[in-house]
């Protein structure tokens, strides 16, 4: 993998893509129909839709326009378009100059339907809006980056048995490369952690990451306890379980592996910038969407998911490479799956070889192909709720 | 490869392809039909003792369980994130 050299956008703040969306946003789930009715009219862009922004507590409002506004400052994002009703917790104009605020380099738009007087004149105006900066966005120029370009979100979702004997311990080796060049990772799933605290903890570059590790599990933990609920069931899931896996501990034992083997550096909240080189653990639910919306907003800029039963799940914004921990799942749904891991299990593969083909792919990915979730525009997006709303 | 012990101290083995009860696996003779990737005990465990994978506690046993066995849910119960036992 020595002198390949990954193609992709330098921003002006030293961050880079290795994409260059154009997303439109709706700061609230009023305005989800007029993001939907603009993102029809120009299939190059990406959108999203949610259905918060409203009636949220402060700080759960405030955990929303963190993930909203980091799907704008990511650097897999040449343009944001902001489309808000006017009357919500997280106004448009508000999210629109927080963006601006962190990425001042970034085309930011925003409207609000009320202001506009209604949906249809909104969309036309969105639809003008987004069209140009689609021009735009294509003047831009690609350059050379580098793996310490890369920040890696790593993920495993639909896990079995085989996820932690095969997909992850590839993916940790992707890791280990990847922080060896200088690059960040970000370990997340913090539900998935549970049993597992003790082997990520002795990882710790000091005693406050060390501290911050048991308590972010724990509390995630006592969550769990304060509900009465059997955490079993719904982690590990009916799927889980029936691919073999028993309990939680027995899922994060296998979950840590793609974690590789180096220093823990960081400890984040959910959806908070990454800023160190190295690997972070980032507090997020061990559900899939919440936890790629999380680690996106936090500037991760790659994504690769190792699934033992099967997911089709990807990003608007970050291309989501597919690992299968087995050969009959990535047969079974090779519309979603971009590489199989299980040949490790049949004995055709080594680890080391696995990894190989894991970081081709990221470089042939730089220059353009696409992985599975983008040919099947799986644009997922959900975020981790922490209150009711009123 | 049929089945794989992943840590010197674990008590229990993974398959790697559907099994059938009465077949052997190393010195274990199954005692049950057990699916791919599905665990099975690799020593006699008594209830309340720890289940050991990855060199590491995944569960305690909820029965006594025979060498051979599947150990699953129905077996063995995870000790944490249990706000039921609350």
């Amino acid at each position: 993998m020595k002198n390949t050299k990954i193609l992709g956008f330098r921003r002006e703040d030293n961050s880079f893509g290795l994409r260059n969306k154009v997303i439109i946003i709706p700061s609230v789930h009023c305005a989800n129909k007029c993001v939907e009715n603009i993102a029809k009219l120009n299939p190059d862009s990406v959108y999203i839709t949610h259905q918060h922004g409203c009636s949220q507590l402060d700080y759960d409002a405030k955990q929303t326009q963190m993930v909203l506004a980091g799907h704008g400052t990511n650097p897999n994002v040449y343009g944001v378009l902001i489309i808000g009703l006017g009357c919500e917790v997280i106004s448009a104009d508000n999210l629109a100059k927080n963006i601006k605020e962190n990425t001042p380099y970034k085309e930011v738009h925003h409207l609000i339907i009320q202001e506009e007087g209604g949906v249809l004149n909104t969309t036309k105006k969105g639809d003008a809006i987004v069209k140009q900066m689609l021009l735009n966005a294509q003047k831009q120029t690609q350059s050379f980056g580098d793996w310490s370009d890369i920040v890696l979100g790593t993920e495993c979702g639909g896990s079995d048995a085989f996820s932690g004997l095969s997909a992850n311990p590839a993916l940790g080796a992707v890791s280990d490369f990847i922080i060896e060049h200088d690059g960040s990772v970000i370990l997340a799933e913090t539900t998935e952690l549970i049993g597992a605290e003790h082997l990520l903890a002795k990882r710790a570059i000091n005693e406050e990451i060390k501290n911050k590790v048991y308590s972010t599990i724990n509390n995630f933990e006592q969550l769990v306890l304060n509900s009465h609920a059997d955490i079993r069931g719904a982690n590990p899931s009916p799927g889980n379980i029936a691919g073999g896996l028993s309990s939680i501990e027995e899922k994060s034992l296998g979950c840590i592996y793609k974690a590789g083997s180096k220093p823990l550096v960081d400890v984040k909240e959910y959806a908070h910038k990454i800023t160190q080189k190295g690997l972070t653990l980032m507090n997020t639910p061990g559900n899939d969407i919440e936890q790629l919306s999380g680690m996106v907003a936090g500037g991760c800029n790659l994504c690769i998911f190792t699934t033992g039963r099967g997911t089709p799940t990807g990003s608007p914004i970050t291309p989501t490479i597919k690992v299968s921990s087995n050969t009959k799942t990535f047969l079974n749904m090779q519309d979603c799956i971009d590489i199989n891991a299980g040949d490790i299990l049949d004995g055709k593969k080594t680890m080391e070889e696995k990894k190989e083909e894991i970081l081709e792919f990221v470089i042939k990915l730089s220059q353009g192909e696409l992985t599975k979730a983008e040919i099947n525009k799986q644009n997922d997006f959900s975020i981790w709720r922490l209150a009711t709303t009123c | 490869m049929q089945f794989i012990i992943i840590n010197q101290l674990d008590n229990v083995a993974t398959t790697l392809k559907d099994c059938k009860s009465g077949e052997k696996l190393g010195d274990v003779t199954l005692l049950q039909d057990i699916k791919n990737g599905h665990k099975f005990a690799i020593k006699d465990i008594l209830k309340g003792e720890n289940i050991v994978k990855y060199g590491e506690v995944i569960a305690q046993a909820s029965c006594d369980i025979k060498k051979g066995s599947h150990v699953h849910i129905h077996n063995i119960e995870g000790i944490r994130g249990r706000g039921d036992k609350q």
